[in-house]
């Protein structure tokens, strides 16, 4: 069956992919599936200069989800370029990359060599939670936004251009048009909401960030509601992502208004979810003799 | 064969209140494990608690692969109901695992209570000579004893409150053992794995006294595979002090203990 989406003028294989900071640069999950069967790779978040994260504790469990505060950690622009790409390039797979960067200056540089080297998308991360400066500036500001938007475009020719916003701002709406307006290609959603656990017995914070981001089942339905909100608001495809453990999980994303789907913390746990998740995107669609995932994502019987 | 699969639990062994034999048969062809790696293990199946767990290799039998285990909080007394015939994922053997040590050099191996689990695999793998340094808060918190005595060549038991062997810490008999034989410093190499706090009055006199060696840490884990730089452990910075030891371009602040470790050189770790 042709599972085949379209992100912007980005055709991809079927609409599962994985979702950034969760598979590293591809490779520590190539010995559990076959990349060539994803619909992307969205790698980790990238930065021109090489960054060492937070110090640890850097992650714990809570109920039904993690929290997160690794802070960006990540090779930089240069060894992604010469190192983790090519690695990727030997698959027949489309690779997305996420870039943060500390102002609008950096994430044009960013954007465009990565364009140039003609990645398949980018991703503008303007959501991380966990860095001081830069990502999350942009993605609560909308006229920032906009305005970093509006810059990047200009320098992305090839690739297709994704914003993935927010969920710590009051209106998805709003900032999903924003990046509609500013000339987003699609719209990712969501990141991870900003948390905080107590060691009860030390008294201290559980993370050395003190907070972090929550991801796991424990945020679908905040991320449900919000790619439904965001599907409203603008006409551009939508990825969406939040604690999809399983395809029940996807298609209730798609049926949101999801064009495609990103899993991420699932990954941890079972290293084949990703796989499993296209076969039962597939079984769905043939036992409700649909056609296309298409007709899932223009399937919701709401008003 | 794939690091990810599926078993059957084969038992699930109190040893005392608060320490669990675990045996497992992988239902499909698995890697074999070395002394000093690791499985990712499903407390169980469902979404809360959400993560695997990581637990050492403990032993290989004809039936399967062991693990020895503390019930520590939610996951592991939810693991202890776990009952035979169940089917868990795993995901392993994951890290790095212990070096051999190098010709000439005598092992000694000083476990802190359930590190015993991570280290016992070790002293089965060494045909050298080799001492063990075991310690535990109480007698009945000591484990196979009756295997280590076996395996080693002489075994130094200490506990907390001296229910067993001598009383106090494992990293003071060790330290008395060294002072001792302080003419053979050289030609000792240490594995170390316990509590964080062990690990660290360990590492201090190893390199006051110039032993090689390696510890063997533990950090939260999510995926368990390397992916997503959650279980980073701080590694030689410029402003250490024992730098001449260390060797020069540290280019990593930050190392996986998933997947640069769970073992790493003493003195490498920042702690
Ligand atoms: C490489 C490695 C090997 C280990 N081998 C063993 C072993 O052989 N036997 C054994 O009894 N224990 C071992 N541990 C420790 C064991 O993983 C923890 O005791 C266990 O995860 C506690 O889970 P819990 O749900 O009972 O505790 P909780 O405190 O409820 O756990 C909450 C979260 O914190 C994590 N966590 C808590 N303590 C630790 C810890 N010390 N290390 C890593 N993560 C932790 C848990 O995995 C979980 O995600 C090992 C740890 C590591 C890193
Ligand atoms: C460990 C970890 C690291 C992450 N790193 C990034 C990142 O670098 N850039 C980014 O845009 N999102 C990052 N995220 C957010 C995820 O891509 C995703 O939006 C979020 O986790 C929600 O999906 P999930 O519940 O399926 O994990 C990270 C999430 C986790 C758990
Ligand atoms: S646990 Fe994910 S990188 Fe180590």
């Amino acid at each position: 069956m042709d599972l085949s989406v379209n992100i912007g003028h980005l055709k991809l294989k079927n609409p599962v992919m994985t979702a950034s900071g969760t598979f590293g640069y591809g490779e520590e999950y190539s010995e559990f599936i076959d990349l060539n069967m994803l619909g992307a790779v969205v790698v980790k978040g990238i930065s021109l200069k090489p960054m060492e994260g937070n110090p640890p504790p850097r992650i714990c469990e809570t109920p039904c989800g993690m929290l997160n505060a690794i802070g960006l950690q990540n090779v930089g622009l240069k060894k992604f370029l010469k190192e983790k790409l090519p690695y990727l390039r030997r698959f027949d797979i489309k690779v997305i990359v996420n870039i943060l960067g500390n102002n609008t200056n950096e994430y044009i540089r960013l954007s465009k060599s990565l364009d140039d080297t003609g990645v398949d998308g980018i991703e503008l991360n303007v959501s991380c939670p966990n860095v001081k400066k830069g990502g999350i500036m942009f993605g609560t500001d909308k006229k920032a936004l906009a305005r970093l938007i509006s810059k990047v475009r200009q320098s992305v020719q090839r690739a297709v251009l994704i914003t993935k916003l927010s969920p710590n701002v009051s209106s998805i709406q709003e900032f999903s048009k924003v990046a509609e307006d500013s000339g987003s290609d699609a719209v990712s959603l969501i990141n991870t909401i900003q948390g905080m656990a107590i060691d009860i017995e030390t008294r201290k914070p559980k993370l050395a960030n003190i907070t972090g981001g929550l991801s796991g089942p424990a945020i679908k339905p905040i991320a449900i509601r919000m790619v439904w909100e965001a599907s409203k608001a603008v006409k551009i495809p939508i990825i969406g992502m939040g604690g999809i453990m399983n395809a029940e999980d996807a298609i209730e994303f798609m049926l949101a208004g999801a064009t495609a789907v990103a899993v991420g913390t699932a990954n941890f746990t079972n290293p084949r979810a990703t796989i499993e998740i296209i076969e039962g995107i597939e079984a769905y669609i043939r036992k409700k003799g649909m056609n296309s995932p298409q007709e899932i994502t223009k399937g919701l019987g709401a008003t | 064969m794939s690091r990810y699969f599926k078993a059957k639990i084969i038992s699930n062994l109190p040893l005392n209140s608060k320490n669990n034999l675990f045996t497992i048969k992988p239902l499909e062809p698995v890697i074999d494990p070395e002394p000093g790696q690791f499985y990712m293990i499903e407390p169980v199946n469902s979404y809360d608690p959400l993560l695997k767990r990581p637990f050492s290799f403990f032993r290989r039998t004809p039936e399967g692969i062991q693990f020895l285990y503390t019930i520590k909080g939610r996951g592991t007394s939810l693991m202890s109901k776990l009952e035979k015939g169940q089917v868990i994922s795993l995901i392993g053997p994951l890290g790095n695992g212990y070096p051999k040590p190098e010709d000439g050099y005598i092992p000694l191996l000083v476990a802190g209570g359930i590190g015993i689990a991570s280290l016992s695999p070790l002293a089965e793998a060494l045909t050298k000579k080799t001492y063990v340094f075991y310690g535990a808060r109480s007698k009945d918190e000591l484990l196979i004893l009756d295997e280590l005595k076996e395996l080693t060549d002489k075994l130094f038991i200490c506990t907390d409150d001296g229910s067993m062997g001598e009383k106090g810490m494992v990293v003071d008999i060790l330290n008395d053992f060294l002072t001792f034989h302080f003419s053979l410093l050289t030609s000792y190499v240490i594995y170390a794995c316990g509590p964080q706090p062990m690990l660290e009055a360990l590492s201090k006199i190893a390199l006051e006294k110039k032993i090689k060696g390696y510890v063997s840490v533990e950090e939260n884990m999510a995926c368990g595979v390397g992916a997503c730089q959650g279980c980073v452990v701080k590694v030689g910075s410029q402003k250490k002090k024992h730098s001449k030891l260390r060797t020069p371009n540290f280019e990593l602040v930050f190392k996986r203990v998933c997947k640069e470790g769970p073992v790493f050189p003493i003195e490498e770790i920042v702690w």
